[in-house]
């Protein structure tokens, strides 16, 4: 075993009745690094960060947080990590300062030090003027901020964060982001899961993507997507009538194959660098046909998936998923 | 992706933070930690939790007031005439039983309450917390009390309104409604148990009427039991409601004896033995 892997976890298997939400999931986070997990709904995500988390006992395989087994030294682990999620969350009834004085004080603050660490937080995390209002009261983002500041009493050395940007504005998200960083910045280990290739790329340093249950492909960003290309283009026609002909062009200009989309007037292709895009729209013009719209864009998930798995990332919500 | 905007984002961009100033940076940097506190101070912790809850969310009183309001009311003038001739005497056989059945009644909350917390979203926080494992559950079952008292007091102070004479004196009183906590509390972790294992709040208040349902009704709570056929004599026997009502009765009038009292705490420290393990089993494995 490493010293310096936050996380590692070999063979974690959950079942849930005869869905298998977990299936042989092996990890390896680094200290003081951002993982990301990226997969689609249902995809065994959360199921995994609870078992890490000590809320659910893996079937099979076994996992260490900073080196404590999550099964058997559950308590060990709990004391050095945070968990922000779908459900671990706060009370909505309890104002913000409560919230996090009840935190506080059932890791053993007194009353004055809990009273201290809240209004701390509170500030830091930019809801000083929410501090005495009901958590329902919250905005999203709000919401996501009190959830976080409520996972960091204790300034843990391993945060798990459940989807911490879905539902989010993205101004809301661009400040989830910069807090991931400072702590990350501090020595903190972040494991996150997200449904956004972007975020997954803007964040974290390592990248695992999860798909029923098993990691189909692990590696940096640029990894990642040098395996799937660095991005596509799409195009969309005024006449559909002259798709296949628009689907010659593009096979000849670009020497890639070219996928019809479900739109009758859509196309796409995947290439490996932007600018070679650029010789496409002379040879479709010189071809006669008339282009309503081109774009250009990253590979999306759907793309990442579709190139890892060959089939697209739908988000057949797992019933599984829903009640873990 | 937008670039961070300056003016409205945390300013915590690791480059340009500045660890003096940045108090989010001096928030979140590792700390000294307190030392670990005893289970008790974890579970009076929650139990300031569910006194905060009442507090914000007050309706939750509501029933524990009205509902025996009501129940002493009805119960009285609908049948006081016709059981035992008049009002005040029904009272004074009626008002200890009534008293068991709302307090009884509310102890369904604390199920429904867990139920709730799952559904909500705080559960697996509380459970992420290195914190004695009982802590929630006993906290919620601490702050159940004050719901218990305040419908006993209600219940109590319409009963003397109306007529009820305890023939035990204050102490009889106190002694009779300690002993109903008691086995309210024990009777509360079989709540918790359906509380984990139904899936949504309003399952769970199903259930425990339908398992309320026939330990009250069917129970020495609103007349004798002599009139009854054979099969209903047996169980209303049988019923630890009917043990329970009789030594609070007893306790009230001044007449409880020692097996009476000993019956029901003997129970409830079965109940307590066999349902709270129960609960603390699906607390720790519940996925």
């Amino acid at each position: 075993m490493t010293n310096d892997l936050a996380v590692e976890a070999h063979g974690l298997v959950k079942h849930f009745g005869t869905t298998k939400a977990v299936d042989g999931i092996d990890l390896a986070v680094r200290t003081g690094t951002v993982y990301g997990v990226l997969g689609p709904n249902g995809a065994g995500k959360t199921t995994a960060v609870r078992i890490l988390a000590t809320l659910i006992r893996p079937d099979a395989g076994t996992a260490t947080v900073l080196g404590h087994d999550v099964r058997h030294e559950a308590d060990a682990v709990r004391s050095l990590i945070g968990l922000t999620g779908q459900f671990a969350s706060v009370d909505e009834d309890l104002t913000g300062t409560e919230n996090l004085v009840l935190i506080a004080r059932l890791y053993g603050f007194s009353r004055a030090a809990a009273r201290a660490r809240a209004a701390e937080l509170l500030h830091a995390f930019e809801l000083d003027e929410a501090a005495d209002r009901s958590v329902k009261t919250f905005s999203g983002g709000m919401h996501r901020r009190i959830d976080l500041a409520a996972s960091m009493v204790i300034s843990p050395r391993v945060l798990f964060l459940d989807e911490p940007t879905t539902g989010l504005d993205p101004r809301s998200r661009t400040q989830v982001w910069d807090i991931i960083r400072v702590l990350v910045d501090d020595g903190a280990t972040v494991l996150l899961t997200t449904q956004y290739l972007e975020e997954a790329d803007t964040l974290a340093d390592r990248i695992a993507v999860i798909d029923h249950g098993k990691v189909i492909a692990e590696g940096t960003a640029s990894e990642l997507k040098a395996s799937v290309g660095s991005g596509s283009v799409h195009l969309r026609l005024s006449d559909a009538s002259q798709r296949l002909l628009a689907q010659e062009v593009m096979t000849r200009t670009l020497g890639v194959p070219v996928l019809l989309g479900t739109d009758t007037s859509a196309l796409s292709a995947r290439i490996g660098r932007a600018r070679d895009a650029t010789a496409l729209l002379p040879d479709l013009l010189d071809a006669g046909i008339d282009v309503a719209e081109v774009s250009l864009g990253q590979p999306s998930l759907d793309e990442v998936f579709m190139a890892l798995t060959g089939h697209p990332a739908e988000s057949d919500d797992d019933p599984a998923e829903e009640v873990a | 992706m937008s670039a961070p905007d300056t003016s409205t984002s945390l300013g915590a961009s690791p480059s340009t933070g500045d660890g003096e100033l940045n108090p989010l940076r001096a928030a979140i940097a590792p700390r000294q930690r307190p030392a670990r506190p005893s289970a008790l101070a974890n579970a009076l912790t929650f139990g300031w939790r569910a006194l905060l809850k009442i507090k914000h969310v007050p309706e939750q009183l509501f029933d524990v007031t009205l509902t025996p309001i009501i129940f002493t009311l009805m119960f009285t003038y609908l049948f006081g005439g016709a059981i035992a001739g008049d009002v005040r005497t029904y009272l004074q056989f009626l008002l200890p039983g009534i008293l068991v059945q709302t307090v009884l009644i509310i102890t369904v909350y604390t199920g429904f309450t867990l139920n709730t917390d799952i559904t909500k979203g705080v559960f697996d926080r509380f459970r992420s917390l290195p914190v004695w494992r009982p802590a929630p559950v006993v906290g919620a079952l601490l702050g159940d009390t004050v719901r218990y008292t305040v419908a006993s007091v209600i219940t109590l102070g319409l009963g003397f309104i109306l007529g009820f004479r305890a023939g035990g004196g204050i102490v009889g009183v106190l002694l009779g409604v300690g002993l109903l906590l008691v086995f309210a509390f024990s009777i509360s972790w079989i709540f918790t148990s359906l509380g984990l294992v139904m899936r949504s709040p309003n399952a769970v208040m199903g259930t425990s009427m339908l398992v309320l349902m026939p330990l009250t009704f069917a129970s020495n709570i609103f007349v004798r039991p002599e009139t009854m056929p054979s099969f209903l004599q047996t169980w209303v026997d049988l019923n630890p409601v009917s043990h329970l009502v009789t030594a609070v009765r007893g306790l009230m009038a001044g007449t409880a004896t020692f097996s009476q009292v000993a019956w029901v705490l003997i129970a409830s420290a079965a109940i307590t033995a066999v349902a709270a393990p129960i609960t603390m089993r699906l607390y720790r494995t519940r996925s």
